[in-house]
């Protein structure tokens, strides 16, 4: 079965989407995403989504599913490189993606990470 | 009004809806819809594939161009032969659902879309119709 790749980069893990995910997949994501922050001590997810062309509810509750989550699991998430018709899209569907952190790209949700972590009084 | 290119899809499986979504895009590109124009049909086609798949038991989507004087537009008609909706109002209301997802499905797919119509007869099944204009 195909996976996304999950990487690490010193205490965040980065996710790219870059497929047009089914809901296997998505939930997948969702199950190894929550496995790799408690194996690897993770303080930050940053989900890249600049490849996607849609985000509808399902893909949407994944997303916002990630991010209750990794909180519970004292980790931050940042999703970045949302494209400019999902936003609107996303907005007229009634989706409104609560408690997810938003980036415009993958250097300013880094940024936002290291800030939320330096926050929480983390090294 | 007129219409081309019919096409009939299965939607039996998650893999299916995924080529609906691709069929919708390919379509709304070919009718010269904006980008945002076609997010929107195919987020809306993908919310209905899955109502069909979760709610239907699985059914079909006819996808189809529709030309009216100078205007151009993409219509989806889905079909199954499911438990039928007993309230359609009730449907309609966003955060309605009879299963585990958000209850958005219905009632976000009617606002990006254009026009929308619904049947639905208990015991008989669903027929769920949306088009967008460019």
């Amino acid at each position: 079965m195909d996976k996304i790749p999950i990487l690490r980069m010193g205490q965040f893990l980065l996710v790219t989407i870059q497929v047009d995910m089914h809901d296997r997949l998505a939930m997948q994501l969702q199950d190894d995403l929550t496995d790799r922050i408690v194996r690897d001590r993770a303080h930050g997810v940053l989900i890249d989504i600049s490849s996607l062309e849609v985000v509808d509810s399902f893909i949407g509750r994944m997303i916002s599913n990630i991010a209750a989550m990794a909180r519970v699991l004292d980790a931050q998430t940042v999703v970045v490189g949302m494209q400019p018709a999902v936003a609107i899209t996303l907005v007229e569907l009634g989706l409104s993606l609560d408690g997810v952190r938003t980036a415009l790209n993958v250097d300013k949700g880094m940024a936002l990470l290291r800030d939320q972590v330096a926050l929480a009084g983390r090294h | 009004m007129a219409a081309q290119a019919r096409s009939i899809q299965p939607i039996r499986n998650q893999e299916d809806i995924v080529r609906v979504r691709q069929t919708t895009r390919e379509r709304a590109v070919a009718q010269g819809f904006s980008l945002v124009d076609q997010t929107k049909i195919v987020t809306a086609a993908s919310e209905l594939a899955r109502n069909t798949l979760d709610y239907g038991g699985g059914g079909e989507v006819t996808i189809e161009l529709i030309f009216e004087g100078a205007r151009k537009g993409v219509r989806l008609t889905f079909v199954d032969r499911g438990p039928g909706i007993a309230d359609i109002e009730q449907a309609l209301k966003d955060g309605f659902t009879t299963g585990n997802g958000l209850g958005l499905g219905l009632s976000g797919a009617r606002r990006l879309s254009n026009e929308f119509s619904i049947e639905s007869k208990p015991g008989e099944g669903t027929k769920i119709a949306i088009a967008r204009w460019r």
